[in-house]
């Protein structure tokens, strides 16, 4: 069977079962954050924090608790990976100081960028209580960012988003944790250590020792993927097999990273009271999905004249087909997480997991990050094209004015500033060229991709890239925090804006934002902006690499 | 189906002068787009501003390092600049032909001023205080703006309407404002002035057609922003290149990256949107339509309720006969003669219209005008507050009275006639059809009257309204009819004529009310009006139409005035004020696709020199890089000027329902966009590699 017809039934089997499992999923997140009572435990929580979980709060306010409580958990998460060297079960792993803040920027905007080797720089402790607890609440966050915007689509005349603590709460506990418990018990069925062993050094038949790792691996590889994390246990990620074993946890990460972006398009209808609005977006939201892991499977098939494709950097027991996915559905959800060395694709194939990134991951993006990127490209979407129904443009009856393409507009261009601005810099300061492996078109796409890795709060890497050093530590961190956070303050703003609106009633004169027609533009306006941005500098790498 | 905006009122245009070609304008204008190069007056556009930078920045380097392929870049650069000016100068300069014709009205009157003790003295028109009373006489021309408070005269206000017949103005009513700098033409009036000198209406006007009280308006605001961070995000990529390229081993030319830069801003929609603006509310005023800001021209695109007053706007003016119903054992034929005979003299417009109704139903008269009729020795009973009925005697002693059912019945039983049974079900009959019925007798020499039957008067719905209204209800708009009529002829019209609602014994407050609920609603609402009593309504809409027959309280209170005083074009209005908001987003749409092109245009022959596997790219195989990039900026340039006729008349517009005009619009513009400069690089190219240096 070609590769590229195995990806074809493998995004059949994958789309079947997000579909199931996601419907579902969808009514109960729709519940969750419409929910008029807490649960005992959550009123625990509360009271402990000493927030009013029955008062919600203006956007500015949302927002300024979003961003406290990422500060708070970096400088938390860094000072705990700076200390690891006095706790249990640390084998003596460490991080230089700004390796450190880097990895808890990193893990707390959701990114997972990791300039360490998990093996050589995070011991149990750190992993359990720092990195998985963040795995956690960073995606958590994404989600009550989304819901917040999600409600100002869906309230009129309000001043209110929401309660930042209580969503955070609530899609922690009942969302990520039950779904990340029996995801976790499913791998380890399927082969994925949970322990709190200590490294051992085995003796192999064929003379050489090898060191066998230990660790609690399949906990943290539930919410890696169910979160968009994408933070491996171990430096070899998703391609080490104590983190994804076979075939079958293979398809359930990749599952598990596309079940909560997909399943909040249908929840997002469902807030809105039109669940039209929700299947497009999803339609939207697969069409690109699946047009990139066709395109990186024929890239991988066509890069070698063996009948299994280019092999390099994949593993046997996936196949081009399952690591074009695999890739595809890590890069486009903003997860990261790799079971095959980037680095070692053919130059279009490595270029395509680097446009999805470049998208705005957005296709279907992280947890709830998605869904908040693709509204806010579908509000400048609406803002072009509805100006060519002789209107002032409007989404579900929200008026695109001064202040939402402002917010809009905003939110969408700082990523590229990032992405952009970051690795023109490297390339000129010789510490950072120094980190590269390759030199060339593929050197820049070394930088290219890290610097989009983090701009989209992805954590991907294209391996050649030494990235444990000062300026990337520094530079990198800052983008993530910088994206992260940009990117939500200006949405929670346009939460905001959009709440205070009254509703427009749909006439025969509001131009449907749920029609064929709407999708294609839609799809037109998120490739034509990511390629208009991007276009020059791909040119000089992937593309550069590919045609010579 | 013919679009709204197609109906121009078939008065001439005002303010007279003709417009000439395009070209002319563009040839008179090319001074005014020079001294617009001013950074000072571009810094507002930051788009443009970039190119006057990019521009300033090439010229010098050009000068350093003079080539071929610098300065025709630098050429092209600065006649984008001028080209983007040049569309607003023609907009403005449209205008200002416009604004010295009503200038010519403006100058210096004599007023004669009221003293408090009766008596007159003589000042400038520029002197004259809010509440002063001038005396104005036939030949006269009104210092000011005001109402009429003593006296009734003709005035003739073609300086401002372009309409020749002269209109009468009457103290007290909805007749009393006039105007300053128009001409009365008989008999003496005295004005009291309601506006400050150098605040008049006509001040107004120049302002606005001259474009010097011009704001931008909400959407443009919005548009400007989203262009302005486009522009920052290219500016940034074309930055972050010139590292990229350093390392990958080809420092690029300044040059090269300035011209790279130009081509992807959205240099198009940045250089007409201003123009597009100025052209949307010069439409309005070609229609005799002056909006006082652009807000509300905006505004009309988005209205999504129409308050329409039935008299005058669905109906015509007066009630026309429709039928008539004779009693039983009475013949049509004679009924018809009694209605005919009865209306002869009867210059009301009803009874014309009895006149004509009974000849188009086939009666044939053998008396066909009213001085024959009087000739024969008939006398004329005019209609009276007491009889409530007119009528004619005829010289054979016979008598045909019409009037209300009540009136009729009391004359005839007052005259011991015979009462027929069945008029008072034909009364109710055209009642309950929205009709008013005015009931027919005939008294015969040496008989007693009889009443023939009844003639159904009825609100006759102007043609053409339901097709109107059928356009506006598939564009989302609903219509809202206000009459005073009760609800049974309310709803009964109403049906007839297919507007969506209606508001019956309306008054004022009902009128308000209904306003304010539909705002309530997020709907946008549009109403005409004239009356003082509709000033209030006029200000709560979002869009309000004041008539110029109106008082000036009305047109004070309304965000547009008609010069035409026709309700109707509310409709148009509606119309000019979604082409103006497709025309801007046809241009963005088309603008920014056009980028697709210019990078494959640019990028393979920036490249190429490192990477000749690039030249894969160069998918419209251009000649050479130099001229593959001149190619690019020169196409960049000369598609403003192909843009500007489209521009400044608008896109073609028909109403249609959103999914409609936005499918039309994205594969005219939006497919358009991607092809239309693959084909014009092209050609420019096979043109440009002629010249020396660039093959």
């Amino acid at each position: 069977m070609s590769p590229l017809l195995q990806t074809v039934l493998a995004l059949a089997t994958v789309g079947v079962i997000v579909a199931v499992l996601g419907y579902p999923l969808a009514t109960w997140l729709h519940r969750v954050f419409t929910d008029e009572r807490h649960w005992r435990v959550e009123r625990a929580i509360y009271r402990i924090v000493g927030v009013d979980p029955n008062t919600e709060q203006r956007w500015s306010v949302y927002a300024i608790s979003v961003v406290a409580f990422g500060v708070v958990s970096v400088v938390a998460l860094w000072l705990l990976i700076l200390v690891q060297g006095w706790l249990p079960w640390s084998f003596g792993r460490s991080q230089t100081w700004h390796g450190a803040l880097n990895t808890a920027i990193s893990f707390t905007t959701n990114t997972n960028w990791q300039s360490y080797a998990g093996e050589a720089g995070a011991g149990h402790t750190v992993q359990m209580l720092g990195l998985t607890v963040q795995n956690f609440v960073s995606a958590a966050t994404g989600l009550a960012v989304a819901i917040a915007l999600v409600r100002g689509l869906a309230r009129a005349g309000a001043d209110r988003v929401g309660n930042f603590w209580v969503d955070l709460t609530r899609g922690s506990v009942r969302v990520l944790l039950p779904i990340a418990t029996v995801a976790a018990l499913l791998l380890i069925l399927g082969g994925v250590i949970q322990n709190l062993n200590a490294p051992s050094v085995v003796q192999t038949l064929t003379g050489g020792p090898q060191t066998i790792p230990g660790g609690p691996v399949a906990s943290q590889e539930a919410i890696k993927m169910l979160g968009t994390n994408g933070g491996g246990f171990f430096n070899a990620n998703s391609a080490h097999p104590f983190e994804n074993p076979n075939a079958w946890t293979n398809l359930l990460e990749i599952v598990l990273v596309l079940l909560i972006p997909f399943a909040l398009t249908r929840t997002y209808g469902l807030m809105v009271g039109d669940r039209r609005q929700g299947r497009l977006v999803a339609a939207v939201m697969a069409v690109l999905f699946a047009g990139a892991a066709l395109l990186t499977t024929w890239s991988e098939t066509a890069a070698s004249t063996l009948a299994t494709g280019s092999m390099e950097g994949k593993e046997e027991r996936f196949g081009i087909a399952w690591s074009a996915l695999f890739g595809t559905a890590t890069t486009a959800t903003s997860t990261g997480a790799v079971n095959s060395m980037h680095e070692s694709y053919s130059p279009l194939g490595g270029g395509m997991l680097m446009l999805n990134m470049m998208l705005g991951e957005v296709s279907p993006g992280g947890v709830g990050t998605g869904l908040y990127g693709m509204l806010v490209l579908a509000i400048i979407t609406v803002f072009i094209a509805g100006l060519m129904v002789g209107r002032t443009p409007e989404l579900l009856g929200k008026t695109v004015g001064r202040k939402e393409i402002t917010y809009a507009a905003l939110a969408s261009i700082i990523m590229p500033t990032l992405v952009l601005t970051g690795t023109a810099i490297s390339l000129l300061l010789p510490s950072a060229r120094a980190a590269m492996l390759a030199d060339g078109p593929h050197g820049l796409s070394e930088m290219l991709y890290a610097f989009s890795s983090a701009g989209n709060n992805n954590g991907s890497a294209f391996a050649g890239l030494s990235a444990d050093q000062p300026w990337l530590n520094l530079s990198l961190g800052a983008v993530m925090f910088l994206a992260r956070f940009g990117i939500i303050v200006l949405t929670l703003a346009l939460a905001g804006a959009l709440a205070s609106q009254l509703r427009r009633p749909v006439t025969a004169g509001t131009m449907p934002t749920h029609t064929p027609i709407f999708g294609v533009l839609l799809v037109g306006i998120v490739l034509l902006l990511a390629g208009l941005t991007f276009f020059p500098s791909l040119a000089l790498g992937p593309l550069a690499e590919a045609l010579s | 189906m013919t679009a709204l905006t197609d109906h121009v009122p078939d008065k001439h245009i005002h303010p007279a002068a003709p417009r000439k070609s395009l070209g002319t304008t563009a040839w008179e204008n090319l001074p005014q787009a020079l001294v617009k190069l001013d950074p000072r007056h571009l810094v507002r556009q930051p788009v443009i501003f970039v190119v006057w930078v990019g521009s300033v920045l090439t010229t010098v380097l050009s000068v350093l390092d003079s080539s071929v392929f610098s300065v025709l870049i630098t050429l092209w650069l600065w006649a984008t600049l001028i080209f983007a000016n040049l569309a607003e100068a023609i907009a403005e300069g449209r205008g200002k032909a416009q604004a010295a014709s009503l200038r010519q009205t403006r100058v210096d009157t004599a007023a004669r001023r009221l003293l408090a003790d009766g008596s007159e003295e003589q000042i400038s028109g520029q002197d004259l205080k809010v509440g002063d009373r001038v005396v104005v006489e036939a030949g006269q021309v009104i210092p000011g703006d005001g109402d009429v408070v003593e006296g009734v005269a003709t005035v003739d206000e073609s300086a401002i309407t372009g309409e020749s017949a002269p209109v009468i103005r009457e103290s007290g009513g909805d007749r009393s404002a006039v105007t300053g700098g128009t001409t009365v033409l008989s008999d003496r009036i005295v004005v009291q002035i309601t506006s400050k000198p150098g605040e008049s209406f006509i001040d107004k006007m120049i302002a606005l057609v001259e474009g010097a009280a011009r704001q931008k308006t909400p959407n443009e605001v919005a548009l400007s922003i989203l262009l302005t961070v486009l522009t920052i995000i290219f500016l940034l990529a074309v930055m972050a290149l010139q590292p990229m390229a350093i390392y990958s081993g080809d420092r690029l030319h300044l040059v090269v990256l300035v011209a790279l830069l130009v081509c992807l801003i959205p240099t198009t929609i940045g250089a007409l949107l201003s123009a597009i603006g100025i052209a949307g509310m010069d439409r309005l005023v070609q229609r005799n339509v002056l909006a006082m800001s652009g807000r509300a021209v905006e505004a009309a695109g988005d209205v999504s309720t129409l308050l329409l007053d039935k008299t005058g706007t669905i109906t015509f003016g007066n009630r026309q006969a429709a039928d008539v119903l004779p009693v039983a054992g009475v013949d049509r034929t004679e009924l018809l003669r009694a209605a005919y005979l009865s209306s002869l003299a009867d210059e009301t417009p009803e009874g014309r219209s009895i006149v004509d109704y009974a000849l188009a139903q086939g009666f044939t008269a053998d008396i066909t005008s009213t001085p024959e009729l009087l000739r024969t020795g008939a006398e004329f009973v005019p209609f009276t507050a007491q009889t409530r009925m007119s009528g004619v005697d005829l010289p054979d002693g016979s008598r045909v009275r019409k009037g209300a059912g009540s009136a009729v019945a009391a004359w005839v039983h007052a005259e011991a006639g015979h009462m027929a049974h069945d008029v008072d079900e034909a009364v109710d009959t055209v009642s309950r059809a929205g009709g008013t019925p005015l009931v027919v007798a005939v008294q015969d020499v040496g008989m007693p009257p009889r009443q023939l039957g009844v003639i159904f008067l009825k609100d006759v719905v102007k043609p053409g309204m339901r097709e109107r209204f059928d356009q506006l209800r598939e564009m989302g708009i609903r219509t809202v009819m206000i009459t005073g009529d009760n609800p049974l002829t309310a709803a009964s019209i109403a049906a007839e004529a297919g507007v969506d609602d209606y508001l019956a014994e309306a008054t004022p407050e009902d009128k308000m009310r209904l306003i304010k609920a539909e705002q309530q609603g997020g709907r946008l609402v549009a109403m005409a009006g004239d009356g003082t009593n509709d000033a209030p309504a006029l200000a709560q809409a979002d869009v309000g139409v004041a008539m110029n027959t109106g008082t000036s309280a009305a047109k004070e209170a309304g965000n547009m005035v008609d010069l035409d005083s026709d309700p109707t074009k509310l409709i148009d209005i509606v119309g000019i004020g979604k082409q103006l908001l497709i025309t801007r987003g046809a241009l963005t749409t088309f603008s920014i696709a056009n980028d697709v092109a210019k990078y494959f245009a640019i990028i393979p022959a920036m490249f190429v020199g490192i990477f000749p596997g690039l030249a894969a790219l160069n998918v419209m195989g251009l000649s050479s890089p130099k001229s593959a990039m001149l190619a690019a900026v020169i196409f960049n340039a000369l598609i403003i000027v192909a843009l500007i006729p489209l521009s400044l008349r608008g896109v073609a517009y028909r109403p249609l329902s959103a999914t409609a005009m936005l499918r039309r619009n994205l594969l005219v513009y939006g497919l358009g966009g991607l092809i239309a400069p693959f084909v014009g690089i092209k050609v420019i190219d096979l043109l440009v590699s002629l010249l020396p240096g660039m093959a």
